[in-house]
């Protein structure tokens, strides 16, 4: 494409001659940040008596006015719309950090409270006091716990033997035929099935084939495998891309099948990398509730067998326990909180682990 | 165990891409083959059609004859597999196995193979090996640290141990000295004269003075003109090609005039 | 060279391995693999039409407020591309923002933080967006979606009574903003990374600041990449469920361009979502047809962003 710099190279505000010219100060963005603060802070709260949350949207927005005007008229036109650009990026980065922080922040705070032993290690299942003959409800996520750990693990040893093998006939095999650019196709097509569409398939394919009202935990394993193999698939291709080719005709010249190099030269060469990309998508469906409510199903007791009868997740626990009432949103907010830990350490350990087998793939 | 090659009309394909065409040469067991001749005219991808390389790229065919010892090597009843069990190759740069461990590396032809080797004897295939890479005496101590750790030259000897612990017949070396030093380079020139009376070595270089020091035997290679597939210009003993050549255009490469 | 008459039967022996064999089976395995998302996919669409198949023309009553499946499906997708495409109004300038950002003003240390920080945003479960959009955000935003009904209440989509919990299509489509920031961001950065680095000097070179550098070098060359990050996370907020369910207080399916008030059109995910826990199996049947119609619909949108990708690559070449 070409690029019209007829713009640029005509404007009329192209510097003199003379290669010296007017320049704010160095410090200028820092003397009108803390210049609009202060007004902020005067005319907000201490004079108006306005709410202190207003400060730093009336800071940041006489600081996004005074800056470029100050710079239009020493710096001049261009100079000015850049760092008007300049403010508008970083404020784009900063509020988009906002959310993250608070919702962390929040499910921090709303959660922990909720969290003890027996939140830990009991399931939902009423129970009558023996002294006092009252019904005693249930305290605890153990049995959501259980169940997304199986339907995930269900869904993982569906999703990383097909997504490898693909990976590999795309990689190894298929090299640009029909067929493999075909999968690819697909592959895209599969990255974007909406989760509960996915849930959905999940229900009419074991309905069609059980009776009406199946709901198994292992529909939802089925139901997140079509969510995770695009992202193995994606990721291992990747990854395998990276092994040199080198490796491959080094192993191939010592009269080693082809099989056998992608299993024991390609496929160990890139698996810190594989391994990463797998934990990854595991966090992102682990997560999923959409599917889950509409293929699983919930229930109060523990159920360990992924073949029969509903099982609890901590998704769709979350989603129940809000949809019971308010008395019960700190039972949601606490399984919330373990939910989001159980994500964030699997994804912050798949990018360690990354990291540590980085340099060996990479010769 | 060495064997000789005979080519014959060998024409060598990417594609529709003719890339050499009509090869005639034989080989002689226990001697070194060297191969010289400017960039691009097809010594590597000559190279590796000796031992059926040439097709693990796609598309990548061969027409002609490549026979070992009476057997064709493109007869449909062969495994390219079993090709490359008797005729090993080394890589233009050093490509240890990154997984493996100095020792792993070398055994890795055998243990790729899922062959059942009892440790005794594997250790002594690997003293062997490294042996005869001349490597032994400088990394006998550490056999369990990563192959990638070990410099440049080491590497390439650790290359040429894996090559010969599979045991082959022929040993195929594609610029095995291009991203060496010159020390590391004479190492494995000695290694060369030393390999020489247990093996066939055929050996691609870009080094004139190399190719005059280890070869029996030297082949020159050109394109006719650029766009055009290359070709075995002359195929003569080293001495007489260095000193008499038969061909103008060897004489004019050997003497620097060109390429 | 002396050949003996044995010597070639037994070379011949030991060239004819069975190597074959193994590679063949492997090769099998591998294309089965590949060959079963293709049945998978397939699967999707034919088990979802089978069994969906009476919910075109079930009996009217489960149409409500409409009688047939047309309109309701119609008031459906009506909600749910006003909810996504105003998602994607809101996440586009930051998404630009942002990429710009971590490729054209961030030091590197710096901006590999902030892209594994925007990452992370994407790991976070939806449910617990929907959860603290109903909370923490939706009450926070109360006071704006009060002053725009206020100020700007002349302008349809900010008219109708406001809203007392908050729990409207604005909110909904700042949460579903946010949930897309991190693909399309992703997208928009890696197009931005791409920029040849020969334009950008050439630009520097005339004498442009930064702005005019991106302006004239980095966004022509990038706007087909813009453009299906855009789509791809048009595609994310189509789809999206559980947040809109939680967050939105909808009414079914509905017409209506009133951001800001408490009678909001459903979404075809999170209608799905609301209804199918019932027992009611010939509802459940509906909404697997409107399942379809989202599959389908976001089928597409993710081909239009291809062909979008593909035809752009073309003009470069
Ligand atoms: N993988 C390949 N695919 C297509 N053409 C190739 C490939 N490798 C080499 N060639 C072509 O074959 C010719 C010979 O290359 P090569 O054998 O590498 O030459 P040399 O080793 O003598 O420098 C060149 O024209 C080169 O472009
Ligand atoms: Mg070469």
């Amino acid at each position: 494409m070409s690029t019209d710099l007829s713009d640029v190279a005509t404007d009329t505000t192209f510097p003199p001659p003379s290669l010296v010219r007017a320049r704010l100060p160095r410090q200028a963005t820092l003397i009108v940040g803390v210049l609009a603060l202060a007004l902020a802070v005067l005319g907000g709260p201490l004079l108006t008596g306005a709410s202190w949350y207003s400060v730093p949207f009336v800071a940041g927005l006489l600081l996004v006015v005074l800056l470029p005007l100050w710079s239009l008229q020493v710096e001049g036109r261009r100079a000015a719309v850049d760092r008007l650009v300049t403010l508008l990026v970083t404020y784009a980065v900063t509020l988009a950090l906002v959310p993250l922080v608070w919702v962390l922040a929040y499910t921090v705070i709303q959660g922990l409270p909720a969290i003890n032993w027996a939140f830990l290690t009991k399931d939902q299942t009423t129970t009558l006091d023996p002294v006092t003959f009252k019904q005693m409800p249930g305290a605890g996520v153990l049995h959501a716990i259980v169940g997304t750990l199986l339907i995930t693990l269900g869904a993982t040893i569906i999703s990383v033997p097909i997504g490898l093998l693909t990976a590999i006939y795309l990689v190894e095999y298929g090299a640009k035929s029909r067929m493999a650019r075909i999968i690819t196709v697909l592959v895209d097509v599969m990255t974007g099935i909406p989760s509960i569409v996915a849930g959905l398939f999940a229900v009419a394919l074991f309905t069609q084939f059980g009776s009406v009202g199946t709901r198994i935990g292992f529909m939802g394993s089925v139901a997140l495998s079509l969510l995770m193999i695009p992202t193995v698939v994606r990721s291992g291709e990747e990854m395998m891309r990276l092994v040199p080719a080198d490796l491959r005709e080094a192993s191939y010249a010592l009269g080693v099948p082809k099989w056998r190099t992608i299993l024991k030269v390609v496929v160990p060469t890139a698996f810190g990398g594989i391994l990463t990309g797998v934990m990854l998508a595991v966090s992102r469906v682990i997560g999923e509730t959409a599917p889950l409510l509409v293929a699983v199903g919930t229930v109060d007791y523990m159920n360990t067998n992924l073949f029969s009868g509903r099982m609890q997740t901590l998704p769709v626990f979350i989603v129940s326990k809000y949809k019971q009432g308010a008395d019960l949103l700190e039972l949601a907010w606490g399984a919330a909180l373990i939910l989001v830990i159980l994500v964030m350490v699997l994804n912050l350990t798949a990018r360690i682990i990354g990291k540590i087998f980085a340099p060996k793939t990479g010769r | 165990m060495a064997k000789s090659i005979d080519v014959s009309d060998l024409n060598i394909y990417y594609g529709d891409f003719l890339a050499v065409e009509g090869v005639n040469m034989t080989v002689k067991a226990r001697s070194v083959t060297a191969f010289i001749g400017p960039s691009g005219c097809g010594k590597s991808t000559f190279l590796r059609s000796l031992n059926r390389m040439h097709e693990v790229i796609p598309g990548a065919r061969v027409e002609g004859k490549v026979v070992v010892d009476g057997q064709s090597l493109y007869d449909p009843s062969v495994d390219p597999v079993a090709v490359r069990r008797q005729i090993g190759m080394v890589f233009q740069r050093p490509n240890p196995f990154p997984t493996m461990s100095i020792y792993d590396n070398v055994l890795a032809g055998k243990r790729l193979n899922a062959k059942k080797v009892k440790k005794s004897e594997a250790d002594a295939l690997v003293e062997k090996s490294l042996r005869g890479a001349n490597l032994w005496s400088e990394v006998k101590d550490r056999l369990d640290k990563p192959g990638m750790g070990l410099s440049g030259g080491q590497q390439q000897r650790l290359c040429i141990a894996r090559a010969i612990a599979v045991e082959p017949e022929v040993l195929l070396m594609d610029e095995p000295c291009s991203a060496l030093d010159p020390i590391s380079t004479s190492a494995i020139e000695d290694l060369i004269h030393e390999l020489k009376s247990d093996y066939t070595i055929v050996i691609v270089t870009h080094n004139m003075q190399q190719a005059a020091r280890v070869s029996d035997d030297t082949g020159f290679f050109n394109l006719k003109a650029t766009g055009e597939p290359g070709h075995l210009v002359e195929f003569n003993p080293t001495k007489k090609m260095f000193t008499a050549p038969d061909n103008d255009a060897t004489e004019a490469y050997i003497s620097g005039r060109f390429g | 060279m002396n050949l003996t008459t044995t010597e070639p039967a037994e070379v011949s022996d030991t060239l004819s391995g069975g190597s074959q064999r193994g590679d063949r089976v492997f090769h099998g395995l591998a294309f089965a693999a590949g060959a079963s998302i293709m049945v998978a996919l397939a699967g999707v669409f034919i088990f979802l039409a089978i069994r969906g198949a009476a919910g075109f023309s079930a009996a009217t009553g489960l149409y409500q407020p409409y009688t047939s499946f047309v309109p309701y499906a119609a008031g459906l997708l009506f909600g749910t591309a006003l909810v996504a495409v105003l998602a994607m109004i809101i996440a586009v300038p930051f998404a630009v923002g942002v990429a710009l950002f971590l490729t054209h003003y961030a030091p590197r240390p710096l901006s590999t933080v902030i892209a594994y920080l925007i990452d992370l945003l994407a790991a976070v479960p939806s449910v617990v967006f929907g959860l603290w959009g109903l909370k923490a955000l939706g009450p926070a935003l109360l006071p704006i979606q009060r002053w725009l009904n206020e100020h700007l209440g002349f302008i349809p989509f900010f008219a109708g009574e406001v809203s007392a919990t908050g729990r409207t299509v604005f909110l909904a489509a700042i949460v579903l903003a946010i949930m897309v920031l991190p693909i399309t961001t992703a997208i928009c950065r890696e197009v931005f990374g791409q920029t040849p680095r020969l334009h950008e000097e050439a630009a520097l070179a005339l004498g442009a600041t930064r702005w005019e550098m991106i302006r004239y070098a980095v966004l022509p060359h990038s706007r087909s990449g813009i453009i299906a990050g855009t789509m791809l996370g048009l595609g994310r907020a189509l789809g999206e469920t559980m947040a809109v369910l939680l967050v939105l207080n909808a009414s079914g399916p509905k017409i209506t361009w009133h951001l800001l008030t408490s009678d909001n059109p459903a979404t075809i995910a999170s209608n799905i979502a609301q209804n199918f826990q019932g027992e009611n199996i010939d509802l459940q049947v509906v909404l697997l047809a409107t399942g379809l119609v989202l599959f389908v619909f976001t089928f597409l949108v993710n081909f239009a962003a291809r062909w979008v990708v593909i035809r752009s690559e073309r003009k470069f070449q």
